[in-house]
């Protein structure tokens, strides 16, 4: 058949590495398989030092919740949210204010079941399966819309996500949906891999390859780049920076060798 | 507090950060192993010693997501080379003992918990798989059922094969369509749902479509169905490919229009058809006929006729019996022409009316279009009976064969036309041929009729005049005016090209008068140049003329006006006009004859004259017809017949009292003969041919 219809998921085959169970794999979880653990180790072998990144990743998705909650946002919608672990957003969001109302998005069909099971008890967080590229299958879903209440400021979160959207999908259209449902005063939180042009280390650009052949294509942008797809939005200090330079907890946080992380973060305001 | 628990701490959480995701800042997680140190201390110095706690840290660690690998290692390490240095605490037997069972305990207590929360975690997501696929399936059984509804329900047929042809599914309605189940649809291959009315294009399409080489494409389409009537669609045929964009299946959906095409086809029957006899309509025929012209293959060398029919007095039987028994009686014909050209290339319809055509496409000759008229004229010899009449009818064709090239349609309806008027013409219950000549003369008449007036406007018309001798002395005792045209095209024409036509049109009424001045003008020249030995003018009327209410006072204004004698004027009519004719004619001649003028019978003898009742009429002259002189013609011998109808002819002439003119004199044997018989004048080129009046005059000044 030539195209799927929406409502039918696509296979689950677990001889296939997926971001997911990857990504979980990396932050010392066990929500994965054999496949998914061979190229988490493969890409491993040729950037060690990746597992930091990615804890950094975690960290400053906490980080970022935090300061949202510390700014009075209530509501979240996560997209491309992973397999529920250690430091879930509603965890941290529930430690502040139990009423907090969370949106888990992911296209992997296993992480949103697995959700779904943590999920079930909890009655303001859902976890939705949906392809983040089409704001309006997600914003219009029927069990998102009873969670968040779009008259009130959500946070937009874009974790570790973005760089899986091809500039010919249209990321700057995409972003634009999402807040355009939204009222001023929302947010959209941003992490991306990426650094300036010619920076990339050889092994770097090695552990990207293997990892964008073997899990899926991911794209690099620059600072600019990223500033670009935030246009429109209010940047909230420190702007568009490397990750560990992202309102740290503590300066032990930031080392010498922050300057050179391959990623950056951004937390923007709707005017 | 034990001093020295926070350095310890501080140390342990450099050791263990960054090997896997804890969430807690660096400060909360210094914060937990300070905790975790303290405890520890305790346990090293409690009385009695337990190992308990070691193992509850190890727990407590993994629960805090301290699962990096390195994480036990480093930690069993640290403990052993750096915590009691750390505290303080003296390193002795007892205590390396204890920090050991305490190290072994923590080391089991992670192990134990590790294993316990990995086995959750693969156990929570092979779960989560499960309902993953759960959830797939759900949802694909969901969409499968929808299309399968889909499909099922659908009310336009649908078909699936494969890419060989062979029929996999076909819906209800489809199966309902063509009147097979599913099991007989897929003994077919699609090949053999091939219609010998398919156009060339369905089946080009499918080839090309079953090589990939067109996604999707539309066409009309009959099928038979399976009680061996036909159906009508409107197809759909769609290619559907593999992951790898091979061809795999073909989808078909088909709607049927039969309804739509059957109506379609009623309506078109309906306008090129005549609803009276159901027979082709003129619309049906003027296409075939342009049908026949456009074939493939030129017109070179082919040929075509037709015949073109109109029934002989139809009009008094509609009058007579009404418009019911005509309609029963064309219905009658129509069937009848039907049945006797019935075949191949062989058309019949009805015009309109009682005119019905037969178009013969092919024709091999003429004789095959005679061959169609003869037998249609036999067809109808029969009587036909209809509500207790029996009526005989007969029809007059024109007919038209020719080759197809270098004519058109429109020549072929016009010449057909012409010739079923002259079948007409020529005596009705006949057929008549196309003759070219024959219309050309008819042309060239129209033409003539049709200037006529404006000729006599413009003085295109002339009078000559033939003298009228007497025979007992020559002399020129009067002169026959002769109208002649000076047509601007066709030359000179003489009376008989024209006056016939002119009495058809009427337009001799006022020509007549016309010649009838002229004459008499003239004759009053003579008049006053010659007096006495002047010569009387003799004037043709035409039958029409002779009906003309205004005749009488015509003439006597033109007298009058021309200040003649009425006894210089004599009025020639012909037996027919005289004899067949009514009360008020006579009365005009009477009257006339009453007056003065001379009244003569032309051309006598060529008629049935009721020669009793020619003493009733007021006549003068008999002019006898120029056919009976020709026995008297020859030197030598003369033909005995003639010459005694001649005789008999002037002996009754005398009898009644009128003069007698043999008109036709063209030797002198025939002037010295008809002096002899008796005749009193004579007229002819042995006289004088028709000439100017100047002529006259000089026939009049130095005689003959
Ligand atoms: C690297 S993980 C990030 C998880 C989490 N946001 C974090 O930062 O800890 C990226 C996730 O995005 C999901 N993802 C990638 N492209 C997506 C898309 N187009 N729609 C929905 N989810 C997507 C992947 O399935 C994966 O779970």
């Amino acid at each position: 058949m030539a195209e799927r219809p929406k409502w039918v998921p696509g296979d689950i085959d677990l001889e296939r590495p997926s971001v997911a169970r990857v990504y979980d794999y990396w932050l010392g979880g066990a929500h994965n398989f054999a496949a998914d653990r061979a190229v988490a180790n493969r890409t491993l072998e040729a950037m060690p030092e990746l597992r930091r990144v990615i804890l950094t990743n975690r960290t400053l998705l906490r980080r970022m919740v935090r300061h949202l909650l510390r700014l009075g946002v209530r509501q979240f919608l996560d997209l491309g949210s992973g397999i529920p672990t250690a430091g879930n957003v509603h965890e941290i969001a529930h430690a502040v204010d139990p009423t907090a109302r969370v949106v888990y998005v992911d296209m992997d069909p296993v992480a949103i079941a697995h959700g779904k099971s943590l999920l079930a008890d909890l009655p303001n967080v859902v976890a939705l399966q949906a392809d983040i590229r089409d704001p309006a299958s997600v914003l219009g879903d029927p069990e998102v819309r009873s969670v968040l209440d779009l008259d009130q400021p959500v946070a937009v979160l874009m974790i570790a996500v973005l760089h899986f959207v091809p500039d010919a999908d249209h990321p700057c259209g995409i972003i634009a949906d999402y807040l355009d449902a939204l009222v001023p005063g929302s947010y959209l939180g941003v992490s991306h891999s990426g650094g300036e042009q010619g920076e990339e280390s050889a092994a770097v650009a090695e552990a990207r390859r293997r990892y964008s052949e073997q899990v899926a294509p991911m794209v690099h942008r620059t600072r600019a780049e990223l500033i670009s797809l935030l246009g429109g939005l209010e940047l909230v200090e420190p702007g568009v920076v490397r990750l560990p330079h992202w309102r740290p907890d503590s300066p032990d946080d930031v080392d010498e060798s922050a300057d050179r992380f391959p990623g950056f973060a951004a937390l923007g305001r709707k005017p | 507090m034990v001093a020295g628990a926070e350095a310890f701490a501080r140390t342990w959480a450099t050791a263990v950060i960054g090997s896997s995701y804890v969430p807690m800042t660096r400060a909360e997680v210094a914060e937990h192993l300070q905790s975790l140190t303290e405890v520890l201390v305790e346990a090293l110095i409690a009385d009695p010693f337990r190992t308990a706690p070691g193992y509850d840290i190890g727990a407590r660690l993994v629960e805090a997501h301290f699962t990096g690998t390195d994480t036990l290692g480093r930690t069993v390490q640290l403990l052993g080379d750096d915590l009691l240095t750390e505290l303080g605490i003296g390193v002795d037997g007892r205590m390396e003992s204890r920090l050991s069972a305490l190290q072994g305990a923590l080391a089991a207590g992670y192990a134990r918990a590790l294993r316990e929360r990995t086995l959750a975690e693969q156990e929570a997501i092979r779960a989560a798989v499960l309902d993953a696929r759960d959830q797939a399936e759900t949802a694909l059984r969901a969409s499968e059922a929808r299309f399968r509804a889909m499909f099922t329900e659908a009310a336009i047929g649908i078909g699936i094969a494969d890419i060989e042809g062979r029929i996999l599914d076909v819906n209800q309605a489809l199966q309902d369509m063509l009147g097979f189940s599913v099991e007989e649809m897929r003994q077919y291959n699609i090949r053999d749902l091939m219609h010998p009315e398919d156009s060339g294009n369905v089946w080009r399409l499918y080839d090309q479509l079953i090589a990939g080489d067109c996604d999707h494409y539309r066409a009309e389409k009959r099928f038979h169905r399976a009680d061996g009537e036909q159906v009508w669609t409107h197809l759909t045929l769609s290619l559907v490919r593999d992951d790898h964009g091979e061809p795999q299946y073909q989808v078909a959906m088909i709607e049927d229009v039969t309804d739509r095409h059957l109506l379609q086809n009623r309506l078109r029957y309906q306008a090129l058809h005549d609803p009276l006899t159901g027979l082709p309509n003129r619309a049906l025929f003027l296409e075939r006929l342009g049908r026949v012209f456009n074939a493939v293959g030129g017109t070179t060398s082919r040929r075509a006729g037709l015949c073109y029919l109109d029934l002989d007095g139809f009009k008094v039987i509609n009058d007579s019996l009404g418009h019911d028994i005509g309609d029963q009686l064309l219905v009658e014909v129509g069937r009848r022409l039907d049945h006797s050209v019935s075949g191949d290339g062989k058309l019949v319809a009805r015009m309109g009316g009682d005119e019905f055509v037969i178009l013969v496409e092919g024709s091999a000759s003429t004789q095959d279009i005679v061959n169609v008229a003869d037998r249609v004229l036999h067809e109808l010899e029969a009587p036909i009976k209809i509500g207790g009449h029996e009526l005989t009818v007969s029809a007059s064709i024109g007919i038209v064969e020719r080759p197809l090239e270098g004519t058109t349609a429109a020549d072929l309806m016009r010449d057909a036309d012409i010739t079923l008027y002259w079948a007409k013409a020529d005596g009705k219950s006949r057929w008549a041929l196309y003759n070219p000549e024959r219309n050309a003369r008819e042309v060239a008449r129209f033409t003539l009729s049709a200037t006529m007036p404006a000729a006599l406007e413009r003085d295109e018309f002339y009078v000559d005049y033939q003298p009228l001798v007497r025979l007992a002395d020559s002399r020129v005792t009067g002169v026959e005016a002769l109208v002649r045209w000076q047509h601007p095209e066709f030359g000179r024409l003489a009376p008989d090209r024209f006056i016939e036509l002119a009495e058809e049109t009427g337009l001799i009424v006022p020509l007549g008068r016309w010649v009838l001045r002229k004459a008499c003008e003239e004759a009053r020249r003579w008049l006053e140049e010659f007096g006495d030995s002047a010569p009387f003018v003799s004037v043709n009327l035409a039958v029409r003329q002779s009906r003309d209410p205004e005749l009488v006072r015509d003439v006597k204004r033109i007298l009058d006006e021309c200040a003649l004698p009425p006894h210089h004027l004599q009025l020639e009519l012909t037996e027919s006009a005289i004899m067949g004719t009514a009360d008020e004619p006579l009365e005009a001649l009477r009257a006339l004859s009453d007056m003065g003028v001379r009244i003569a019978i032309d051309d006598f003898g060529t008629g049935y004259s009721n020669l009793a009742y020619l003493k009733h009429l007021p006549v003068h002259e008999l002019k006898i017809a120029g056919s009976f002189m020709e026995g008297l013609r020859a030197a030598d011998e003369e033909d005995a017949v003639d010459a005694q109808i001649v005789s008999t002819l002037v002996q009754l002439a005398h009898a009644l009292g009128l003069g007698v003119t043999a008109e036709g004199v063209e030797t002198p044997s025939q002037a010295k003969r008809l002096h002899r018989i008796g005749c009193d004048t004579g007229q002819g080129w042995f006289f004088a041919r028709p000439g100017r009046p100047e002529d006259i005059d000089h026939l009049l000044r130095g005689g003959l």
